[in-house]
C-alpha cells in the first residue's frame, strides 16, 4: 500500500493543469501582448485601460495560476527529458530536486509579484 | 572463434542505445521537439510577468518594454517561440482524447468529439482573451 | 520488376563472432511472399544455420516479430513486395539481448508480463454450481480492444524508454493490465495498481506514442498507459481528500 503514496499523481496533474493551460492561453497571449501589439499590428485598448486590466484581482489570480502550473508543466516535462533524452535517470534525485526547486521558486517569485502590485 | 565462448552458455549481444537516439527517427525528432517545448512555455510564463510588473510600473516602464520588444532580433525570436508554442497546443490538443475517456448515457463519446471539443475550447479562450485586450 | 531481391540480415554467432555482422541472400521475388517466406527460403535453400521464430504464419501466435528497415513488424503480415527494389534488411528486435541471429531473449518481458496478474482475479471464487460470471456486450466492448494483444513485443521493439529504462514495465503489459481492470469480472485492479503506479510502472512513460503506431493488432498501448495515468491520478487524489474511504 506504501507505493500508492507516490508523488507522481501531484506531478503528473500538475504537468497536465500546466499543458492544458498553456495550450489554451499562451498562443493568444505571446501574439497579442508581446509580437503584435508592440509591432503596431494590432492595437492594444489605451494604457490606462490595461493598467486597470492588470491589476483586476481575478485577473492577477487567474495569471497566477496560469505561470504557476505552466512552471510546474516545464519542470515535470523537461526532467523527464533529461532522464530519457541524456539518459541521466541515475541522477534522478538531483534531476527532480532542481527541476521542481526552480518551479517553486519561479512560482513564489510570481506570487509576490502580483500580490504587491495594484 | 570467440575465446569467451562457453558451450550451452547463452553469450548475448547487447546494443547499446545511442546518446541522441532522438535523431534516429522521424517520430522521435517530433517527440523530442514536443518535449523540449517545455522551455518555452516557461519563457512565455516568465515573460508574461515582466509585462505584468511593466505595466504595473507605469507608462515610462511599459513604454520601455515595448521599444525592447519590437526590436527586429526580439521579434524574430518571439515569431519562433509563437510556432513553437503552437505547436505545444497542436501536439497537446491532439493527444487528449488519448487520456479522456468520457460517457454520456453509458456510451463512449467518439474520441472526434472529444478533439473537436478542445479545438473548440482553444478557439473559445483565443477569441475571449484577445477581446479583453484589444477591445471590441 | 526485379525477380529477386537482397535480404540483408544480421547473423549473430556467439560461438564464432563478438559482434553481429550483416549477411546478404539473394532471394526470389513471388507476389504473395512475406518476409518470413524470405526467410524460409534461405533456411531451407541457401543456408540451414540461420535461427529465428515462427510458428503460425497468421499474425496471431506474435513469434515472428522483428525489425525490417529499421522499423518493428511481424514478419509474416509484411510483403516483400511492398519493400521493393530493396535491400531488405532484418535485425532482431530491439530492445532485447540477442541471444542467435534473429532470436532476442525474451526472458524480461516474460517476468513483467506475471507481474500484472493478466488474467480474472478475484477476491472470492463464485463456486462452479452457482454457474458462469456473465457479461453484457457492453461490458464486453469496455475492454475487448486490448483484448486482442497477442504478445508480440512490436511494441517494446518501439519504445525508447524501454531501451534506456530497462526497468520500465513497457507498454505491452500495461495494455494488459488494464485489459483485466476494465473486465467486469475482475477484482485485482488494486494489486495491478500497486505495481504500475511506480516510476517503473505507468509513470516513466513520457508517450513517443509509437508503441501503439507498430501494433499490429490496434491495441493501443499508449492510450491504455495514458488512461492508467488518469484513473491512477484521481485514485490519489480521492485517496487524500477522503482518508476514511476504503482502500
Amino acid at each position: 500500500m506504501r507505493a500508492r503514496r507516490s508523488r507522481e499523481p501531484i506531478l503528473w496533474a500538475l504537468f497536465g493543469g500546466g499543458g492544458m493551460m498553456a495550450a489554451l492561453f499562451l498562443p493568444v497571449l505571446l501574439g497579442v501582448l508581446l509580437v503584435a501589439a508592440p509591432m503596431g499590428w494590432i492595437e492594444l485598448v489605451a494604457f490606462a485601460d490595461l493598467q486597470v486590466l492588470v491589476r483586476n484581482p481575478l485577473v492577477r489570480l487567474g495569471l497566477f495560476g496560469l505561470v504557476f502550473l505552466s512552471f510546474f508543466h516545464w519542470a515535470h516535462r523537461f526532467r523527464y527529458t533529461l532522464y530519457d533524452g541524456l539518459q541521466l535517470s541515475h541522477l534522478n534525485e538531483l534531476i527532480a530536486i532542481l527541476t521542481y526547486g526552480v518551479a517553486t521558486a519561479l512560482s513564489l517569485t510570481a506570487g509576490y509579484l502580483l500580490w504587491s502590485i495594484g | 572463434m570467440n575465446p569467451d565462448y562457453r558451450p550451452y552458455h547463452p553469450k548475448w549481444f547487447r546494443r547499446r542505445v545511442p546518446i541522441f537516439w532522438w535523431l534516429r527517427q522521424a517520430a522521435y525528432v517530433k517527440f523530442i521537439s514536443r518535449e523540449l517545448t517545455c522551455l518555452l512555455v516557461a519563457y512565455v510564463a516568465i515573460l508574461l510577468l515582466v509585462f505584468v510588473a511593466a505595466v504595473d510600473r507605469g507608462e515610462a516602464s511599459y513604454l520601455a518594454l515595448v521599444g525592447w520588444l519590437s526590436q527586429p532580433m526580439v521579434v524574430a525570436f518571439h515569431v519562433a517561440v509563437l510556432l513553437g508554442t503552437l505547436f505545444h497546443t497542436v501536439t497537446w490538443l491532439n493527444l487528449a482524447p488519448m487520456a479522456l475517456v468520457v460517457k454520456v448515457g453509458g456510451r463512449r463519446v467518439p474520441a472526434r468529439a472529444i478533439l473537436l471539443g478542445h479545438y473548440f475550447a482553444w478557439v473559445a479562450c483565443t477569441i475571449a482573451v484577445a477581446w479583453a485586450l484589444v477591445g471590441p | 520488376m526485379s525477380d529477386t531481391v537482397t535480404m540483408e540480415v544480421l547473423r549473430y554467432r556467439p560461438e564464432e563472432e563478438t559482434e553481429p555482422t550483416y549477411e546478404s541472400f539473394e532471394v526470389p521475388v513471388q507476389p504473395e511472399w512475406m518476409i518470413l517466406d524470405g526467410l524460409n527460403h534461405i533456411k531451407d535453400q541457401l543456408d540451414g544455420s540461420l535461427s529465428y521464430r515462427w510458428a503460425c504464419r497468421m499474425g496471431v501466435c506474435g513469434s515472428c516479430g522483428m525489425l525490417v528497415n529499421g522499423r518493428p513488424v511481424l514478419t509474416c503480415a509484411t510483403y516483400m513486395e511492398s519493400l521493393l527494389p530493396g535491400p531488405i534488411r532484418v535485425e532482431p528486435l530491439r530492445g532485447f539481448p540477442v541471444i542467435r541471429d534473429l532470436v532476442g531473449d525474451i526472458t524480461d518481458f516474460m517476468g513483467k508480463l506475471a507481474a500484472v496478474k493478466p488474467y480474472i482475479v478475484r477476491e472470492e471464487e463464485k463456486p462452479v454450481e452457482e454457474g458462469e460470471y456473465l457479461q453484457t456486450p457492453e461490458e464486453l466492448a469496455e475492454y475487448k480492444q486490448y483484448s486482442m494483444c497477442i504478445n508480440c513485443m512490436l511494441c517494446y521493439s518501439a519504445c525508447p524508454i524501454y531501451r534506456i529504462e530497462p526497468d520500465f514495465i513497457g507498454p505491452a503489459a500495461i495494455a494488459l493490465a488494464q485489459r483485466y481492470n476494465l473486465d467486469s469480472r475482475d477484482e485485482g485492479a488494486q494489486e495491478r495498481m500497486d505495481v504500475l503506479s511506480q516510476h517503473a510502472g505507468i509513470w516513466g512513460c513520457t508517450l513517443v506514442g509509437e508503441c501503439s503506431e507498430v501494433c499490429p493488432k490496434d491495441v493501443d498501448p499508449a492510450g491504455a498507459i495514458q488512461r492508467y495515468k488518469v484513473s491512477a491520478t484521481v485514485d490519489f487524489f480521492k485517496s487524500v481528500l477522503m482518508p476514511w474511504r476504503k482502500e
